[in-house]
């Protein structure tokens, strides 16, 4: 019997190793394009197509910002991802909380409608898009793309936040109601901050997408300017310049810190409200008690 | 008095109905239905002499599809499309059964850490590939010196390097439907399996596989419908040889200007969609979808 169980345990920790090793090989395969793409980014060679040796020279000449090609899209891509962000995620908030909140006609068909740019291909969303543009004579640019990101954001926010939305949040408002508080009151001081974490992550998703998107970018941009993203689809047919990795390479880390901070404040509001909730409970019991 | 108050009420509540659900059933009807059905009647429509459209109805764009030359893209892009699902399933399930069965806190690091590499733009790790692969690359030196070839292999712009990009940038969207699943499946019953006297494969195929089975087949809907759709990779590591539906139906909206050609081919695309959602819906409800 004990032998048995001996076995059994051996058995465990030696499937536990081979997932751990599975597991990295796994992540090897994630993470080795990351990190070959920072090499990169200290090339000594005018065009990246092999190693040729270190050097920092390219973070020195992006700084020195005479690559205006290379800023204005980076500037362009910016002001669409945070323009997106904000629309997809205003309108997500108020679609997720109406969406589960209300009953009407359509409904279903508009819930539909949301998984459409979740699981019909980019390009479909975006070439259907154009059509229409060009068939209305509306004229291509930041405007066309920034409809299309948020077409494809916005049932992202959606589904976050309806995610978030749980039982109580009724209980809740109701309660704020009752204490005399009208609905304007209500929504700005209980439904916002109750679903707060969601947006959060509604809006970090819909910035990611945004920024990292190129079909959309592409089809719906005018001739004249073109987001990052685009910028590096024409270039690569020429090869890609190391000073386009040292920018990539610094995104990241900002998108790394961005999300650690994001994650931390989460915790810390987690912890507060642990904290607070035990200090209520405290509370009731010693009235019980006294 | 009391009718009138009551209707003054009604209105009352549906303002916040309208305030809240409006806007985004207004932009997805707008900018999603219309579309949609705008591009199934251009579809259906006349090539015009410069591009453009003449609105004469006609099939000959669904006629050009079944030429040989299309017909051979299409069925080769639904071929790689297939192999990149189902070696996505196959290495990711193992992956995310490992991930779910940490504990709570370790599983999401874990996941955490499967989505920092896709913070770096797409474009730019498909370009890594491509250094890793070039004929002089540290792949190709690798191979050499362990003697497995004799002269470097060409791995740029061949249909393998495409699939290897595929491959990765696909992997997390099958991971994570299976991780919630998985996750979400209940160790007792894998115990009482175990009780009453399963072997692990049998509890693995009866048990295990059958319940995951939503967070599996939404997997297949997130690999196999974008990389049917893609044209990107195909660009990046494809160079512009390898040719894929994307290619063709962005090559109808730039230089060839044959839209209804284009529209024909994404209404192909989206019946394949249509396809797969309609099976989904037979096994699971639509709104369990995991699409995050």
């Amino acid at each position: 019997m004990k032998q048995n169980a001996n076995r059994k345990l051996k058995r465990q920790r030696r499937s536990r190793i081979l997932g751990g090793i599975y597991a990295a090989l796994i992540y090897a395969l994630f993470y080795i394009p990351v990190l070959v793409m920072i090499q990169f980014s200290f090339n000594d060679a005018k065009r990246n197509y092999s190693w040729e040796g270190f050097t920092t020279m390219w973070y020195g000449k992006l700084f020195s910002f005479r690559n205006h090609d290379l800023w204005e899209s980076l500037v362009y891509s910016l002001v669409i991802a945070v323009v997106a962000t904000v629309i997809s995620v205003v309108i997500g908030v108020l679609g997720g909380i109406g969406l589960k909140k209300f009953e009407f006609h359509g409904k279903k068909f508009i819930n539909l409608m949301l998984y459409v740019p979740i699981v019909v291909p980019e390009i479909v969303l975006a070439v259907s898009m154009l059509i229409i543009f060009m068939s209305l004579g509306i004229k291509l640019g930041m405007g066309t793309i920034v409809i299309g990101h948020c077409t494809f954001c916005i049932p992202y926010a959606v589904v976050t936040i309806k995610g978030r939305i749980s039982g109580d949040n009724d209980t809740l408002q109701e309660a704020s109601m009752d204490l005399g508080a009208n609905r304007v009151q209500t929504f700005w001081r209980v439904t916002i901050p109750s679903i707060m974490p969601g947006i959060l992550s509604a809006a970090f998703l819909s910035f990611t997408l945004s920024i990292d998107d190129v079909i959309m970018s592409n089809m719906l941009a005018s001739a004249r300017q073109s987001t990052l993203p685009v910028l590096i689809l024409s270039v690569n047919r020429t090869g890609i310049t190391p000073d386009i990795n040292a920018l990539t390479t610094i995104m990241v880390l900002i998108m790394v810190t961005g999300m650690l901070l994001l994650s931390f404040i989460q915790r810390r509001r987690a912890k507060k409200e642990a904290e607070e909730m035990a200090e209520t409970e405290k509370r009731i019991s010693a009235m019980r008690n006294g | 008095m009391s009718g009138s108050s009551t209707a003054t009420r009604k209105r009352h509540s549906r303002l916040p109905m309208i305030a809240q659900a409006g806007p985004v059933s207004v932009w997805m009807i707008l900018f999603v239905t219309i579309p949609m059905l705008f591009i199934i009647f251009i579809s259906f429509m006349t090539r015009g002499t410069f591009g453009g459209v003449e609105y004469v109805p006609t099939l000959k764009s669904y006629e050009t599809l079944a030429d040989l030359v299309y017909f051979n893209v299409i069925l080769k892009s639904l071929r790689v499309a297939l192999v990149t699902t189902v070696v996505c399933l196959l290495l990711g399930y193992p992956f995310a059964y490992y991930i779910a069965r940490k504990p709570a806190d370790v599983a999401s690091r874990l996941i955490m850490l499967l989505m920092i590499p896709f913070w770096t733009n797409s474009l730019m790790r498909l370009n890594a590939w491509m250094l890793l692969f070039q004929t002089n690359g540290p792949v190709n030196k690798a191979l050499l010196a362990l003697g497995l070839v004799q002269k470097p292999v060409t791995f740029v712009y061949t249909d393998g390097l495409v699939l290897l990009g595929l491959i990765t940038n696909f992997l997390p969207f099958a991971v994570l439907p299976m991780y919630s699943s998985i996750e979400k499946l209940q160790t007792a019953m894998l115990e009482a399996s175990a009780d009453l006297g399963a072997r692990p494969s049998v509890t693995f195929l009866r048990v295990t596989l059958p319940l995951t089975f939503p967070g599996i087949f939404s997997a297949i809907i997130l690999t196999f419908i974008p990389a049917l759709g893609t044209y990107t990779i195909t660009d990046m590591l494809g160079g512009g040889k390898v040719l894929y539906i994307g290619n063709i139906i962005k090559n109808q909206f730039g230089t060839i200007r044959n839209w209804p050609l284009g529209a024909a081919l994404s209404v192909l695309l989206l019946l394949v969609t249509a396809l797969l959602i309609f099976l989904y819906s037979r096994f699971a409800k639509i709104e369990d979808m995991e699409v995050l």
